[in-house]
């Protein structure tokens, strides 16, 4: 049941990669990039129950952390040329 | 008092559950981290001073989601159908919808169900207007969020 | 033979199965439709269907108690962040496409 939740992830992961691979503009390739983050995690988890070892889980909990925090950045980034300055432009966008 | 109180309850089960080792070196540390943890949130405080006002029914908040995985399940088949027959039989649309939630707790959570079921995306919120990007648009699409809609206001307490 | 792991056993495999269908048709669904805005769509099936049936698939061979929460606490945390990301790409997109608009017209 393992094996097969296995590789229909790993052939979801070679599409998402050929998407990113092929697609021209930056945001297709964060939301590929976010889609390949979730099914990372979730590949993760898998593999821990497929090799009995469910520690991976704690693994697969910090790897969805960074993932959307690492999307956040990068969208971010390119929109305001700044991730974390403490100058006027990023505190007009918390405020 | 009341919210340090619970929040120190929140993280340190939320502790015990994730960390499974319960020894006495370690169980120290966790205590530890909780505490940093909630002194580190209450400095924050004076920077923004922003409070979320949680006027929400946990019980209904339960059934709402309940109701909530079956709509995601219904919209899954039919974006499920229309990626199988592909991009010729799509109708795509940006329409706008408006949210009766008082809260801004209640409308974050009817824009992040929006998102949720596949074949809608909420894009911005302005003016209690919520703009909407549906996959394949019909009648039925506006129907059914603003079904959502009514079901998000429902579990808002003391409305 | 007992009944309940029996019927525990079954429905976990309908889960995993279900869930591996729904992430490879969502992945197909990407490298399919030609436009962005369908294929957020297609990521969206990845990130609510195919990740819900395949966790709750995993909760239901869970034989710990502790296993089973971090499994909900990952449910839970993409349960939340997965739709937040999914409209800040979104969101993200449409000011970038209204403000290559604007300068456009600017130009003309």
């Amino acid at each position: 049941m393992f094996v097969l939740a296995t590789f229909a992830l790993l052939i979801s992961i070679i599409l998402v990669l050929l998407r990113l691979y092929f697609s021209q503009t930056l945001f297709d390739r964060v939301l590929a990039l976010n889609a390949f983050g979730t099914m990372a995690v979730i590949l993760i988890g898998v593999v821990g129950f497929l090799s009995g070892r469910p520690d991976f889980l704690d693994i697969a909990l910090l790897y969805a952390l960074i993932n959307f925090v690492g999307t956040v950045a990068v969208l971010k980034y390119f929109k305001y040329g700044t991730i974390g300055d403490s100058d006027k432009q990023t505190s007009k966008l918390s405020g | 008092m009341r919210s340090l109180f619970i929040s120190f309850v929140l993280l340190s089960l939320t502790w015990l559950l994730l960390s499974g080792v319960y020894k006495g070196l370690i169980m120290g540390l966790g205590l530890l981290s909780v505490l940093l943890t909630i002194y580190f949130v209450r400095r924050m405080d004076k920077i923004d001073g922003y409070t979320i006002d949680f006027s929400i029914n946990i019980f209904k908040l339960l059934g709402y989601f309940f109701w909530l995985l079956m709509e995601i399940a219904k919209s899954n088949i039919e974006v499920v159908k229309a990626i199988i027959k592909g991009d010729n039989h799509i109708n795509k649309k940006m329409f706008f919808i408006s949210t009766s939630q008082r809260s801004d707790l209640g409308k974050v959570i009817f824009a992040n169900s929006i998102t949720l079921t596949p074949g809608t995306i909420s894009i911005n919120l302005e003016n209690n207007q919520l703009c909407v990007h549906a996959l394949n648009f019909n009648e039925a699409s506006t129907k059914g969020l603003e079904e959502m809609d009514r079901r998000v206001k429902n579990i808002e307490s003391g409305s | 033979m007992d009944f309940l792991p029996m019927l525990i056993q079954i429905f976990s495999w309908v889960f995993i199965v279900l869930g591996s269908c729904l992430m490879v048709i969502g992945a197909a669904g990407m490298l399919r439709f030609a436009d962005f805005w369908a294929r957020l769509h297609a990521a969206s099936v990845i990130e609510s269907g195919g990740m819900i049936f395949l966790l709750l698939g995993m909760c239901l061979q869970a034989n710990d108690w502790l296993i089973f929460f971090k499994l909900a606490f990952i449910g839970l945390f993409l349960f939340i962040t997965g739709p937040a990301a999914t409209h800040a790409v979104a969101k993200a997109a449409l000011s970038d496409q209204s403000r290559k608009n604007s300068t456009k017209s600017a130009i003309k």
